[in-house]
């Protein structure tokens, strides 16, 4: 790999023993990619909390702060596993809780910013056409790469804080033009009228490509789509497809005009969007657990979540989980939009993601919780290794199974 | 001897029983990460234990998460002793990486041509190369 000589300081130790390592474990990584060299970047978002880091990771960071460990390039969190006004109520365990708390202060210490938030791209920082970031969550990085035109790889937790503390990253993937051309075309003739409409487009795309340089092109819609539609298609197509980067026609900035040199075309109507709704197994009829999560909700979901919420109060014995991050709920606060969800019965979990909540396997069982219902493609994917069975409802749908208490 | 070529390798040579999937993989969607058995519903290798196999994955799923997790199997000692992949993506290379465990992408003739589950593979990644060393008892 060709090195500047800045980089060759970092090696020889100039920047520390944490940078040094840094940049060595991304000069491994960049080699099993043929990456010629490493860019910079302006901006990480990493993920770190103790349920994805575990003991090992909390031991990995304590040794960085050790070695003085800081941040070259503005770095921000994404969403973590515990909200410290619930973890008691939810019964997570204090232990873990205390070690959440431990990573918080510890990445604090290095400059990384812990806004604890999955949807960063609407509420934080919004790169530019060509700026290369490093981030993870997957779904930032579809957003990231296909709304704005920046640049970034999937990066995984030790991988994105190694380039906070190097300031760069391995070229390759989706830093690359060659990576960012579209390789099939997807048709869509459905009307696509609610998110979870999008997340199974998501679905759909995503199931039948597995593989994260499939880049597909979206066209033939007669709307133009919202941010929130595009967070949910985006969140799904990474979800189920490892996908890192799709085109809109018309809406997206390198979306491309002629899409003649595309021999694979895939077109989606009604029927298929309904077909993704009615593959769902009711298992035991249980509609105890509604989530909306993964992505966290932006201010407008939370505006129609109050709305369809209004007056209304969840089943007596069912549980209702919004997440949304400290921005969001502030102002979801301060519009009376979270005050209506709480009367209605709902618990807003901040800075989290629900799929990701420390000890959830344990809360499931003591809740006996089997199936869960969300309007979010995404999360009814991911969920599957804590035994839950999910179904994918429409958000009004959602809203009517949490109060009725009746699965459909 | 049965071989496998593989197009991208990380990591020192080692040894271990195979596991085969058919389908792809996601340590955070698909695995319990204490005892390192597969345990999402449906996943056509429910069930199984990756630890200390050498696992063969068409493709690999999803999430960021998995970065960690890896580091974090190995830590636990749940972890396999390699990853073969068909199609990987970052995140897979980048937790294996961090881990130490080698990991592969790209692979000539697919596996089900040559290794089946049980059987005693190689893993070379200095050589890009899977081994079959001897067949499985089963």
């Amino acid at each position: 790999m060709e090195l500047t000589s800045e980089e060759r300081a970092i090696l020889a130790g100039k920047h520390g023993e944490a940078a040094r390592r840094a940049l060595e474990y991304q000069i491994e990584v960049g080699r099993f990619w043929g990456a010629r060299r490493l860019v910079p970047v302006s901006n990480v978002h990493m993920m770190g909390d103790i349920e994805v880091m575990g003991d090992a990771g909390l031991e990995y960071l304590r040794e960085e702060a050790r070695l003085e460990a800081r941040c070259r390039v503005p770095t921000t969190t994404n969403a973590r596993c515990v909200d410290f006004a619930h973890c008691d109520k939810l019964g997570q365990d204090p232990a873990e809780v205390a070690k959440e708390r431990e990573i918080i202060a510890t990445l604090r210490r290095m400059d990384v910013v812990t806004t604890d938030t999955c949807i960063n791209y609407q509420t934080v920082y919004q790169p530019h056409l060509g700026e290369h970031v490093a981030w993870g969550d997957t779904g930032t990085v579809i957003y990231a790469n296909s709304v704005f035109g920046a640049r970034s790889n999937f990066e995984a937790g030790p991988a994105a804080f190694a380039a906070a503390l190097t300031g760069r990253t391995p070229e390759y993937g989706f830093h690359l033009d060659e990576h960012r051309r579209g390789t099939f075309s997807v048709e869509l003739k459905a009307n696509l009228s609610d998110l979870a409409d999008w997340g199974a487009v998501g679905k759909l795309v995503g199931e039948a490509h597995q593989d994260y340089f499939a880049v597909p092109v979206f066209h033939g819609y007669r709307r133009t789509p919202t941010a929130d539609e595009l967070k949910h298609l985006g969140a799904a197509l990474a979800s189920y497809g490892s996908m890192a980067m799709f085109h809109f026609v018309g809406v997206t900035p390198e979306a491309p005009i002629d899409l003649s040199f595309l021999s694979e075309k895939m077109v989606i109507g009604e029927k298929e969007i309904e077909s993704v709704y009615s593959s769902y197994s009711l298992g035991d009829g249980d509609a105890r657990l509604v989530v909306f999560s993964g992505p966290q909700q932006s201010l407008p979901e939370m505006k129609r979540l109050a709305e369809l919420f209004h007056e209304r109060k969840i089943k007596h014995g069912a549980a209702c989980f919004v997440t949304t991050n400290g921005a969001v709920l502030a102002q979801a606060s301060a519009l009376g939009y979270a005050g209506t969800l709480q009367e209605a019965g709902v618990t807003i979990l901040e800075g989290v993601c629900f799929y990701i909540l420390q000890n959830l396997s344990a809360m499931r069982s003591r809740n006996r919780w089997t199936n869960m219902v969300s309007n979010s493609a995404k999360i009814v994917n991911i969920i599957g290794a804590h035994r839950f069975n999910t179904i994918l409802r429409r958000t009004a749908d959602c809203v009517e199974i949490a109060c009725s208490g009746v699965l459909r | 001897m049965k071989f496998l070529s593989v197009e991208k390798a990380y990591g020192p040579t080692v040894e271990g029983e195979a596991l085969v999937s058919e389908e792809g993989f996601s340590p955070r969607y698909d695995l319990d990460r204490w005892s390192g058995l597969i345990t999402r519903p449906g996943h056509r290798l429910e069930g199984a234990s990756i630890v200390d196999k050498v696992c063969f994955f068409p493709s690999a799923k999803g999430g960021i998460a998995a970065g960690w997790a890896f580091y974090d199997i190995k830590w636990k000692k749940i972890a396999p002793k390699a990853f073969i992949f068909g199609v990987t993506n970052p995140v897979m290379v980048q937790g294996a990486v961090f881990a130490g465990i080698p990991i592969t992408a790209g692979w000539t003739p697919h596996p089900r041509e040559v290794v089946k589950t049980g059987d005693w593979v190689r893993v070379d990644p200095g050589r890009r190369l899977v081994e079959v060393m001897r067949a499985g008892s089963r």
